[in-house]
């Protein structure tokens, strides 16, 4: 039982920060409709910045400056490609991003090399003890700083005037713009924050009692674009959902893996995929996705 | 110009292909052969999954897959099944075709992008069966393939054979095995593009409904053409494993489903020739700088820190496929066509009075 609640709070603290990269990819895709697959190599790149500077820095500025920075890749790629691209359709410009994932991985895993990055934060591998269960200081702080960060983006996408913006274009891009909501700045918005939430994620997914940063980091982000999908990609509290699931999963089936020896060694790293294709087979949308539907 | 002469142009120009193809193996080192012969079955395999994204709009993240399906099915099938190598390797595409159809009922519903993601389901669980499924794949070292032979005439170095004083090995018989392989793929897609179905694939892609309300069936295309894609990629991976001459898990991992999809868009979307183009470009590029990488700059040899070849030649397609979709819609072949109009609109300009003005420019 103890081993089960400790999995359990293991899993909801990593589903939750998988849950931030999945509300990135969300809020990217209701902006401005693209499938972003560069989202892995945001993560890599903040990631790779507090690792490099946080000797110099010390870590809170180091982590400001990589939130900093992915944002501004972020940005950046938003403004030089994404809305330079005169194409048809949106799958064409998911491709883009795909060209754009190449380039950053290459480069980034290029930089880091055979490594492994510390992240030089102050929690390092302290554990709390709540009652019979043991579980590491940094996964406690990575729910808290997750459901902050949820709550904070949640509450500024309903009552703030960018996030009525950002809802509108979501709705009805060509009206909005015509109600005088700038898309070229919801969209840049949209990839910058996307960029800083990929950023704070990282952090969480370099630090105890993962090693640090290398660059299977990658393959970690990427379990976050099930998160996205199944929970339905237009919709936020899917990415909530979707991320709770995954890391809840995840943790189970590798806490477990000795019971489920039939299923294989490093189960628990496929495991995200395969809930996802259940959860698709029953709903095509995702849970709370919306079903597109068409009057013609 | 005119009808007729283009006719001749596009027979010299296919004539000095096909030479050039037969010729090849009599002058080409090992070493060319060998990509070449990559190059090979990855055009197999980018011309069935530009079917799949380039002429449907369905992205697939997990080709490499079906890929790993074809190689392993070939080898289990041949070495501990025992069937004859020619069947064996039928079957194996079937069954890639068979595991693109046990995902149509995600493939024939999800579009697109999302499709995209679904499909990396593929690449994970794919990579985990063929770690975990030793007796089957071999596990982290992968499995030797047994060479093909056809009506006795054996694909490997043994026995000697010497044609025209060029000694005859596993590549130079391979190279035409090869070649009748991709032809027969690129014909068989080039029916399947220009057809009623190619025409279907293509509403599906640029306007669903309209599709649906023509009398398109989506989802069955959808998940058709998939499983079609599929059958394409078992075929590459049977090639592939041939060349290779061993089957490892690592190689039909995440990046070769990437190499893939820069193949098409590099070579231009929704084509045969586009697909084969792109698959040139791509398995080309990282051994023309492993071979050169001395005399580069800004290419490192490998081990060395610097960039390595193969790093510089996925940042050179990556930085291809932004570029080719921000500038050059169509890709390489697109143009191709595009300087083929203009240049005689070019001799036009220049010389205003000459009587060769083209009646019909296309």
């Amino acid at each position: 039982m103890t081993t089960f609640l400790e999995l359990l709070a293991n899993g909801i603290s990593v589903g939750a920060v998988y849950a931030l990269i999945a509300l990135g990819f969300v809020v990217i895709f209701k902006a401005t409709e693209v499938v972003n697959f560069t989202h892995a190599s945001l993560l890599l790149a903040g990631g790779f910045l507090v690792a490099k500077l946080h000797p110099a820095l010390g870590f809170w500025l180091a982590l400001a400056a990589g939130v900093a920075g992915a944002a501004l890749v972020g940005a950046l790629i938003e403004f030089l490609i994404i809305r330079r691209a005169r194409v048809g359709s949106h799958g064409v410009l998911a491709i883009v991003t795909i060209g754009v994932d190449i380039l950053l991985t290459t480069e980034l895993t290029r930089q880091i090399g055979t490594d492994v990055l510390a992240l030089g934060d102050p929690w390092r591998d302290q554990v709390l003890h709540l009652g019979p269960i043991t579980i590491a200081e940094t996964r406690v702080v990575a729910l808290g700083v997750a459901a902050a960060l949820i709550t904070a983006f949640l509450l500024a996408f309903k009552f703030t005037g960018w996030g009525v913006a950002m809802r509108a274009t979501a709705e009805d891009a060509e009206t909005a713009a015509l109600m005088g909501v700038r898309l070229g700045r919801v969209s840049l918005s949209a990839w910058a924050v996307a960029g800083a939430l990929a950023a704070i994620a990282a952090l969480f997914l370099c630090v105890f009692p993962t090693p640090g940063l290398d660059r299977s980091t990658t393959a970690a982000a990427m379990k976050a674009f099930p998160a996205a999908i199944l929970g339905g990609l237009d919709s936020t509290t899917g990415a909530l959902a979707g991320g709770l699931i995954v890391g809840v999963t995840e943790a189970l089936m590798s806490g477990y893996q000795s019971q489920l020896a039939f299923l294989g060694r490093g189960i628990g790293d496929a495991a995200p995929f395969l809930v996802m294709i259940a959860i698709l087979l029953f709903r095509p949308a995702g849970i709370f996705g919306t079903k597109e539907l068409a009057r013609v | 110009m005119s009808r007729r002469s283009r006719w001749i142009t596009l027979g010299a120009v296919w004539g000095a292909v096909v030479v050039a193809a037969v010729v090849a193996p009599f002058y080409l080192e090992g070493f060319w052969l060998q990509t070449g012969l990559f190059a090979m079955s990855a055009a197999v395999g980018a011309i069935g999954i530009n079917l799949l994204t380039g002429a449907t709009g369905q992205l697939s993240l997990g080709h490499a897959f079906f890929l790993a399906v074809g190689a392993y099915a070939y080898v289990y099938l041949s070495t501990d099944v025992g069937l004859p190598t020619p069947l064996a390797a039928v079957v194996a595409v079937l069954l890639a075709g068979a595991a693109g159809g046990a995902f149509s009922p995600i493939a024939g519903r999800l579009k697109g992008a999302y499709l995209g993601i679904a499909t990396l389901a593929l690449i994970f669980g794919g990579q985990h069966v063929l770690f975990n499924a030793e007796p089957l794949t071999g596990g982290y070292n992968g499995r030797p393939v047994p060479p093909m032979e056809l009506f006795g005439f054996v694909f490997a170095d043994t026995p000697d054979l010497v044609l025209l004083n060029v000694p005859f090995g596993a590549l130079e018989r391979l190279w035409f095995l090869g070649l009748l392989v991709l032809a027969a793929a690129a014909a068989f897609a080039r029916g399947v593009l220009r057809g009623r179905p190619g025409l279907a694939m293509n509403t599906i892609r640029d306007h669903e409904i309209a599709a649906g309300v023509m009398g398109v069936p989506v989802a069955r295309y959808r998940a058709g053409v998939f499983v079609l894609s599929s059958m394409y990629g078992g075929l590459a991976g049977v090639l592939v494993a041939l060349v290779f001459q061993r089957a490892v898990p690592d190689y039909f991992g995440f990046l070769l489903s990437l190499d893939y999809l820069a193949m098409i868009v590099i070579g231009g979307l929704g084509s045969v020739a586009g697909a084969v183009i792109g698959a040139v470009f791509v398995s080309l590029l990282p051994q023309l700088l492993t071979r050169y990488s001395d005399s580069l700059p800004l290419v490192a040899e490998p081990g060395s820190g610097g960039v390595s070849p193969a790093e510089a030649a996925r940042i050179l397609y990556g930085a291809a496929v932004v570029t080719v979709v921000l500038f050059l819609p169509g890709g390489l072949l697109g143009l191709a066509t595009r300087l083929r109009r203009v240049i005689p609109r070019i001799k036009e300009l220049r010389w205003p009075n000459s009587a060769t003005a083209p009646a019909s420019r296309r």
